[in-house]
């Protein structure tokens, strides 16, 4: 169970993590929040349509903490579910849980949402999540909480042999956000992509954290997160990868680059690599940089206006992850997703 | 038709151009030439609208509109192109999608509809089949991998699709092979039209073989002092600049 979950279950704010954890020290939330809100009520109202309309064939919804707790894919069986984690009205701390369990080659699709509404709240979402041999899962997460709420998601994901995960996270932050990804992997043709996008305006922050443990032979992982902070936002990448002993021939590559917008907005970027086996192939790099000024004019000089031009750009360099995504109609949604951001922020 | 009255530009305070007055009346193609370091760049630059290029006097004004007073997306849709020396690679973007924006925000500027998609490719085809360009090439992210010539023959099938009312080559010669620039400037000189100016500028004559201007320029420290017909660029190439770096300084 993460902090979170368990200061919100014991209304005691001291728990909540704080600077003072390594990993958290550019998340701090014991520094935000000195007391914590009172328990979500219940909200039985109706939601809008799923921000990933009608892919999905079925969709489970978690509103205010209430909701189904669990998914189950027998052997073999294939699905498209609309996971949604929903701050619904009067919205104040609440906790969600959610096991997903797949079974033996079965392949799941998931389309997770985070829909935070206008409002102000504590919430924090604990998945769990393990993948029988030769099983897969896509999740592709849109994350759309609100300005002032702070919101938590913690997924840890166990794979056995022969199963593949590959992720991709969208976010537009929050007041604070942290999405944390903790993945066991164990090697033995067990494949890992965990990718991830944030575009951050006025001053929210937005912290995408992984954490990828090597536990066997052959595995491998590639990340690729990218970035956008303007005005007095905040991104903050930590990405580590443990090759634990005996993990032999793992190949990790971990990529993070971010585009700082404005003097004020700050990105902090982490890529770690700890590696305690032999003949193993592991990169990363992290670069944070500006617009490029240069194409930004060749691209007006050409007849687009300038927000116009720093839009497309902005979406070309963000365009390498989102192509990545498997699920064409996902994909899709997701393409629209960051471009209408993209030009509300213009 | 171009206009340039007495401009003077200054870029990180330092001035570069001083008092340079230019007339290209439609139809005709110029040719700019000077030694490195006379502004000729700079001269681009500055009708583009590149930001760092600073206007401390003069005008500048193409069929009447004042140029120096409007964005560089809004002269782009007023006619002006400017053909990089340098052009930019833009990751992620392809080709054809880049050059379908510029037209459209070109249109919308002008208060035109959006060109059909239909149209657009139709249009698109039949300009780089004149270049001898394969069409794949324009799926691909603008200029990134391309070759020096490659990506000078895309700033001429921009060019070309986007039709403009005054045309800067800037350089468009530098990082061609024989062939190349043959290519190029048989685009070029496939774009001369009785309601386009051209304004070439060069460094050597060489260019000036293939695309043959009507009146030839020598700009030296910021200014224009010498014109003549295309045998004054024969003459340079005979010469070299120094009678003229004198003469400036």
């Amino acid at each position: 169970m993460s902090a979170t979950a368990r200061a919100i279950e014991s209304g005691d704010a001291g728990l909540l993590p704080s600077r003072r954890d390594e990993d958290w020290r550019w998340s701090d939330l014991r520094g935000l929040i000195r007391a914590v809100p009172a328990p979500s009520p219940e909200d039985l109202a109706p939601l809008a349509a799923s921000p990933f309309g009608n892919l999905a064939e079925a969709e489970m919804a978690i509103v205010n903490g209430r909701g189904p707790a669990g998914l189950t894919l027998a052997a073999g069986e294939r699905r498209v579910v609309a996971l949604r984690f929903v701050a619904g009205a009067g919205a104040g701390s609440h906790v969600a849980r959610l096991a997903i369990d797949l079974g033996e080659g079965a392949d799941l699709v998931l389309l997770e949402t985070y829909e935070g509404g206008g409002q102000d709240y504590l919430a924090d979402a604990d998945l769990t999540v393990s993948l029988a041999a030769g099983a897969r899962l896509e999740r592709i997460v849109l994350a759309d909480d609100s300005a002032a709420g702070v919101s938590v998601s913690r997924a840890d994901i166990s794979l056995a042999a022969g199963a593949r995960l590959a992720q991709t996270v969208l976010t537009t932050g929050a007041r604070r956000q942290r999405l944390e990804t903790r993945v066991s992997h164990p090697g033995h043709g067990a494949d890992v992509r965990l990718d991830g996008v944030y575009l951050l305006t006025a001053r929210r922050h937005a912290d995408i954290t992984t954490i990828v443990t090597h536990e066997g032979v052959d595995g491998t992982t590639d990340q690729l997160t990218k970035g956008v902070a303007d005005d007095q936002a905040r991104g903050v990448f930590q990405g580590r990868i443990v090759v634990s002993p005996g993990a032999d021939r793992t190949e990790a590559r971990m990529g993070h680059h971010a585009l700082i917008l404005s003097d004020r907005a700050e990105i902090d970027g982490k890529p770690e690599l700890e590696i305690y086996a032999d003949d193993v192939s592991c990169a990363h790099g992290n670069t944070v940089g500006a617009l490029d000024d240069e194409a930004l004019f060749y691209a007006r000089q050409r007849g687009i206006p300038e927000t116009e031009a720093r839009a497309m750009l902005m979406a070309a360099f963000l365009g390498e992850v989102i192509d990545r995504i498997a699920h064409e109609g996902a994909r899709e949604i997701a393409q629209a997703w960051v471009a209408s951001r993209l030009e509300a922020r213009v | 038709m171009l206009s340039i009255k007495n401009l003077s530009v200054s870029v990180e305070s330092k001035a570069i151009l001083s008092g340079l007055s230019l007339e290209v009346p439609a139809g005709e193609v110029h040719a700019i030439m000077g030694p490195n370091g006379a502004g000729k760049s700079t001269l681009s630059y500055t009708l583009a609208g590149k930001p760092g290029y600073e206007v401390t006097g003069g005008s500048a004004t193409l069929d009447g509109v004042d140029l120096l007073s409007l964005d560089p997306s809004a002269r782009a849709a007023q006619g002006v192109f400017l053909s990089f020396q340098y052009p930019l690679e833009i990751p992620g973007v392809p080709a054809i999608t880049f050059l379908r924006t510029a037209m459209n925000a070109q249109r919308k500027a002008r208060g035109e509809t959006d060109i059909s998609a239909p149209d657009f490719l139709r249009l698109v085809r039949a300009k780089a089949a004149a270049l001898k360009m394969d069409f794949d090439m324009l799926k691909r992210a603008l200029n990134v991998g391309f070759s020096g010539g490659e990506k000078k023959r895309m700033e001429i099938l921009q060019m070309s699709v986007l039709s403009p009312r005054l045309a800067i080559l800037d350089e468009t010669d530098s990082g061609l092979d024989i062939d190349a620039l043959r290519i190029v400037s048989e685009g070029v000189n496939a774009l001369r039209a009785s309601d386009r100016s051209m304004l070439v500028i060069t460094h050597y004559q060489r260019l000036l073989d293939y695309i043959r201007p009507d009146r030839v320029h020598v700009l030296s420290a910021g200014r224009i002092v010498a014109s003549g017909g295309p045998e004054l660029a024969l003459e340079l190439e005979a010469e070299g600049y120094d009678k003229y770096v004198r003469a400036a300084a």
